[in-house]
């Protein structure tokens, strides 16, 4: 008798703890929208979560997130220095701000909290822009490019999707965009899907399907590592963008980081970057596909 | 060892970097387990109390650490405390308060399990010895549930070590995270590191349990 009754009031406890946590979950959330709200309105309150960019300046120091694990984007090389194309951007900006960098290693899932609670000013890990992450963080202008690719076998390249039999099949990857933008756009293509890289690499191998759709960035670098193997498409779909985001409502700092994409733009900049950091994986034939100079979009 | 790509650990500073990644994570491992030891054994003797305030909220605490991931305790300490309080805990504090709030949790109630176990007639002798209830805890009943604890606390000891792998998602680079950079970083000049650079990550972490399993051993031999 007495065990059960300790253990009713046990989970009755828990109850009121979760549903105390739940309510305080809530009530804070509301709480910071609204305390976003009121930022907005007053446009650069003292108790924002950013830093602007006279506070960046004066501290001396600039927090820029980076992958540490995406050759050639953002890694770390054997000298356990952060290298690739975005990290040669953030090197430029730290050169151009008089600042030391500390890089911050990000994973994808944790890069927005990062710019929300300012624990980074600037997030330059290979940050594709979708509406939905624009509400969430303010992007800068594009420096980069993504869209979707598909590679075939040398012997039949795939020049355009119409190429592609009825009895054909093209390879895509579940949950990615590739999958995605065929089933809506080309229902007719028949698609052989897998769960992993690893899967969908080997089965397109050995001859299973008659191409494979697949981010531009990821079939182009198949192609130069991989023998026998053509990217007859390179851009496809709806384009989108790479760019740097800063906080919500970090106007400085995002009005010189665009500023500076401009200005470095006129030098060709981001094609250095590419000629220095993505050549290797990419070959030259990409460079006009992916890069973005000045932020304009051709 | 070319075709494991255990050859690239020893460009650059790889191997120094691995290390300092191993030292990462026992470093927040075994400061969080000495806290947790300390802490469970505190809560612990709390749980096995008759009083219903202390048994509810003991109880709500290690269902709240039972249901929730790391991960999300993770999240909540580091990002959550900046959102909420405006405080700004570096990564690693964050991870070691994790990982104390967890360890704690699930010691004390081994600590409980193993009071529990000790016969009720040794609380009774010891009370016709006239001994105080603190003397009955500090020379009767611990001794005895300390031994009963050493197996069970390994596998939580050992269990925290290897959930460190965890803390590189707020940003700690520990020696997972060292290893997939490396990996990474030489994908194209030896794509099969991955194997290699796995295998060692293994070793390394079991070189870092290891010594706690013999530890216990020795403890469990010098004790029957």
């Amino acid at each position: 008798m007495k065990k059960n009754i300790f253990r009713t009031i046990g989970t009755l406890g828990l109850t009121a703890v979760t549903a105390l946590g739940l309510l305080s979950g809530c009530g804070s959330k509301s709480a910071d929208t609204a305390s976003a709200k009121a930022a907005d309105t007053k446009d650069g309150s003292a108790d924002a979560v950013y830093r602007t960019l006279d506070e960046i300046k004066e501290s001396g120091t600039i927090n820029i997130g980076v992958f540490s694990d995406k050759s050639p984007f953002g890694y770390v090389d054997e000298n356990g220095e952060y290298q690739g194309y975005d990290v040669y951007f953030a090197n430029k900006i730290g050169e151009d701000l008089g600042v030391d960098i500390n890089y911050v290693s990000t994973e994808a899932a944790s890069r927005i909290e990062y710019l929300q609670t300012g624990k980074v000013d600037i997030i330059l890990a290979n940050f594709t822009v979708t509406p939905e992450r624009a509400e969430e963080v303010d992007f800068a202008l594009p420096y980069m490019n993504v869209a979707l690719g598909v590679v075939s076998h040398d012997d039949k390249v795939i020049k355009d999707l119409s190429e592609i039999g009825a009895d054909e099949q093209v390879i895509v990857i579940s949950g990615t965009t590739a999958e995605t933008y065929l089933t809506k756009n080309y229902p007719d293509i028949k698609l052989q899907k897998f769960d992993t890289y690893a899967a969908a690499k080997s089965a397109f191998e050995n001859g299973t399907g008659v191409a494979w759709a697949n981010d531009n960035t990821e079939v182009i670098a198949f192609a130069a590592e991989n023998e026998g193997y053509t990217v007859g498409i390179d851009s496809l779909g709806s384009a989108d963008t790479i760019a740097p985001a800063v906080s919500k409502g970090n106007e400085t700092l995002l009005k010189w980081i665009n500023d500076e994409i401009v200005t470095i733009g006129k030098d060709n900049f981001f094609h250095k970057d590419y000629e220095e950091t993505l050549v290797d994986t990419y070959g030259t034939e990409f460079e006009e596909t992916l890069v973005v100079e000045s932020g304009e979009v051709k | 060892m070319q075709a494991l790509g255990i050859d690239v650990l020893f460009k650059g500073t790889n191997m120094e970097r691995i290390i300092e990644g191993l030292w990462v994570s026992v470093r927040i491992s075994l400061i969080a387990v000495v806290i947790s030891i300390v802490l469970g054994l505190a809560v612990g003797a709390l749980m096995t109390r008759e009083n219903i305030v202390i048994k509810a909220v003991t109880r709500a605490y290690l269902e709240v650490v039972r249901f929730m991931p790391q991960m999300v305790l993770l999240f909540i300490v580091f990002f959550g405390s900046t959102r909420v309080f405006g405080w700004n805990i570096e990564a690693e504090i964050a991870s070691i308060i994790v990982f104390s709030f967890w360890g704690t949790a699930e010691m004390a109630d081994l600590v409980r399990g193993a009071l529990i176990s000790i016969p009720k007639h040794q609380y009774e002798s010891a009370e016709a010895l006239g001994m105080s209830d603190a003397q009955t805890y500090f020379y009767i009943i611990i001794p005895q549930a300390v031994r009963r604890l050493i197996p069970l606390s390994i596998n939580l000891i050992t269990r925290m070590i290897k959930t460190t792998s965890l803390v590189m998602m707020i940003g700690v680079v520990e020696v997972l995270k060292v290893g997939q950079q490396i990996i990474e970083a030489n994908r194209k000049s030896s794509p099969n590191a991955a194997f290699g650079i796995y295998a060692v990550v293994f070793l390394m972490y079991f070189v870092a349990c290891w010594p706690i399993s013999m530890f216990s051993k020795y403890l469990e031999r010098k004790w029957n």
